[in-house]
């Protein structure tokens, strides 16, 4: 298809995007990744000289929304980035070759690149009885996985399964899923959390890597801070009516019509990390919580297991049955409102019984 | 000298005064004034944290107009720094203040004595035991509960509440750099959410227990106990040891 050494620059160039549409996406992707202006002249340079970095793309237990996300990204420009600024060798979803000769060019890109090539894993491996439950081209996953993490420079986890198990890991998990830091404990790996991730920051990630090679500053979920050390109510437009004690309290009310927080409908936007209320999806057109739903956390480490999306607190099971906070602590204090209330009954009656005592003697 | 604050130290402390039915200056002011301060900055955090997890109803007109939840967490805020401060001062008190300043702050476990008198406290308290022993300070069973439910819940609210406030103040705050790590221990924001609602009940089962008993003992105990965190005085109803 494109030479391995050409530049991210010369390949769109062959695709008929001009200088000027190329220039515009640097400033773009520059202030999206929150940089100065003199960074877009830096990236562009960076893009026209570097040849781009190899990058392979495993799918594992999964369901192909990063790749939908990731293919759909709504600015014409940014699909043509993820198809021709990385030289992606391999992602057996939507490449032409098969079979043998597919398989072919993971070992080719390991012995040609090694160390240098990017192991971009969307999905995660499931390690039930020998990871059976995951079999692409003849060899467990949980091996394929190992095997091309070896030699690559780093790896970046696409989504919440492969970053957090998402929901193959959900209780009661049947085929053990574990998110891919499980498997890969040797080499740096970036999660990019979401069901899926938003295309931008997919693309935001790879072009700072490709900028400046090296990894973005992570936080301590090794998430990029770029894109996730703000909550989505940090950000979100409805903040507010969240300030202001403006509620929707059911999805027919006149609050829901006029756009009110959806914090007691569940919203898990205070407690998720993510960039949709400032990058939005679809070319920035909504997200959730625009849409008049609350957010559903996604992006969030275990948000199957968390309750309801559709209730403020999460559900305790550790006591066997499933109960809220609010609702252990109203049992816990009716029980103990009652064994005062005795105590203080038995109390009283010793009370009045040692004192007729103490009478009797002092007569 | 080690105290283990038990009933034979509380009979020399009183055989050491000269009149009888001595009363003695247990809670200095700065200890008095700690507990208001502290139990005024928690009955506020209680309330308007429930109202910050369970919002009131919807507020009609223009959201630029009010801003009700906005008060309701200032003043969340507000009472949580003062709670805060507050303990750092009766920790600094703790430091240079009379000896039982300091006994919320220790549990004398490995005194053998001292747990023998947490279970004749117990079986005092289950109607097993007639007459109770006499206390200067807090009794063993409440000095127990003192530290493992009162003194562990309040640390674990001031630790989880600045550690939710990092999460608004930003990455480059104080807050972050202090408490930053209680969230990664937590693992996720919804579970550290959870376990500071979690510490709201636990610290009003603390305050129902620890004023019942506070009139229970008042009036049924050999000293008094409501006046002493009014006055600091610590008065005896009898002289017998």
């Amino acid at each position: 298809m494109f030479d391995h050494d050409d530049s991210f620059y010369q390949v769109i160039r062959r695709q008929g995007v001009s200088r000027r549409s190329f220039l515009k996406f640097c400033s773009l992707t520059a202030a999206s990744l929150g940089l100065g202006p003199m960074v877009a002249s830096k990236m562009a340079y960076a893009l026209e000289t570097k040849p781009r970095i190899p990058v392979i793309w495993l799918h594992g237990l999964e369901c192909t929304c990063c790749s939908e996300s990731f293919i759909r990204s709504a600015h014409p420009l940014v699909k043509d980035v993820v198809l021709s600024m990385i030289s992606l060798d391999y992602d057996d979803t939507i490449m032409a070759a098969a079979g043998y000769q597919a398989e072919e060019i993971l070992e080719e890109t390991k012995a040609r690149y090694k160390g240098r090539y990017i192991l971009a894993v969307e999905g995660n491996s499931p390690l039930g009885n020998d990871g059976m439950y995951c079999f692409p081209g003849g060899v467990p996953f949980v091996e394929k996985l190992k095997s091309m993490a070896a030699d690559a420079q780093a790896v970046i986890a696409w989504g919440s399964c492969a970053s957090n198990g998402c929901i193959q890991a959900a209780k009661p998990n049947p085929t053990q899923a574990v998110p891919i830091h499980k498997v890969i404990t040797d080499k740096p790996i970036i999660k990019v959390p979401g069901c899926p991730p938003i295309a931008e920051v997919m693309t935001g990630v790879l072009t700072y890597m490709l900028t400046f090679e090296r990894l973005p500053e992570l936080d301590s979920q090794r998430r990029p801070k770029m894109f996730y050390s703000q909550r989505i109510h940090d950000k979100c437009y409805r903040r507010p009516h969240f300030d202001a004690g403006q509620y929707v309290e059911h999805w027919d009310d006149e609050g829901a019509r006029k756009g009110y927080c959806l914090y007691k409908m569940g919203c898990k936007g205070p407690t998720t990390y993510n960039a949709c209320s400032t990058v939005r999806w679809n070319d920035g057109v909504s997200f959730p919580i625009q849409s008049g739903h609350g957010c559903i956390g996604c992006s969030e480490e275990g948000f199957w297991d968390r309750g309801s999306f559709y209730s403020r607190l999460t559900d305790i099971t550790q006591f066997g049955i499933e109960k809220n906070a609010d609702e252990i602590g109203a049992g816990a204090g009716v029980v103990l409102g009652a064994a005062v209330a005795a105590h203080a009954a038995v109390s009283a009656v010793k009370q009045v019984s040692d004192k007729k005592n103490k009478k009797n003697k002092d007569l | 000298m080690t105290l283990n604050y038990t009933s034979d130290e509380s009979a020399r402390e009183l055989r050491s005064r000269a009149i009888a039915r001595a009363s003695i200056y247990v809670f200095e002011a700065p200890v008095r004034l700690w507990h208001w301060v502290n139990a005024l900055a928690i009955v506020v955090l209680m309330g308007s944290g429930y109202l910050i997890g369970s919002p009131l109803p919807s507020m009609p007109g223009e959201a630029s107009a009010i801003f009700t939840t906005g008060i309701i967490r200032f003043v969340h805020f507000s009472a949580g720094y003062i709670l805060t401060v507050a303990l750092l001062g009766r920790l600094y008190w703790a430091v240079v203040g009379n000896v039982h300043s300091r006994q919320l702050f220790r549990l004398p476990l490995t005194s053998l004595r001292w747990w023998s008198e947490v279970l004749f406290e117990l079986k005092w308290y289950l109607f097993l035991e007639r007459v109770p022993k006499k206390y200067v300070g807090h009794n063993p069973l409440a000095h127990l509960m003192m530290v493992s439910m009162f003194l562990t819940t309040l640390v674990f609210m001031i630790g989880t509440g600045f550690a939710l406030y990092s999460e608004g103040a930003g990455y480059d705050s104080w807050q972050h750099l202090l408490f930053g790590w209680i969230v990664t221990l937590a693992g996720n924001s919804e579970r550290l959410h959870l376990l500071h609602h979690l510490g709201l009940w636990m610290m009003g089962i603390f305050v129902f227990l620890h004023v019942y008993a506070a009139i229970r003992e008042d009036i049924m105990s050999r000293q008094n106990l409501i006046s002493t965190i009014i006055n600091g005085e610590r008065a005896f109803k009898d002289d017998e040891p």
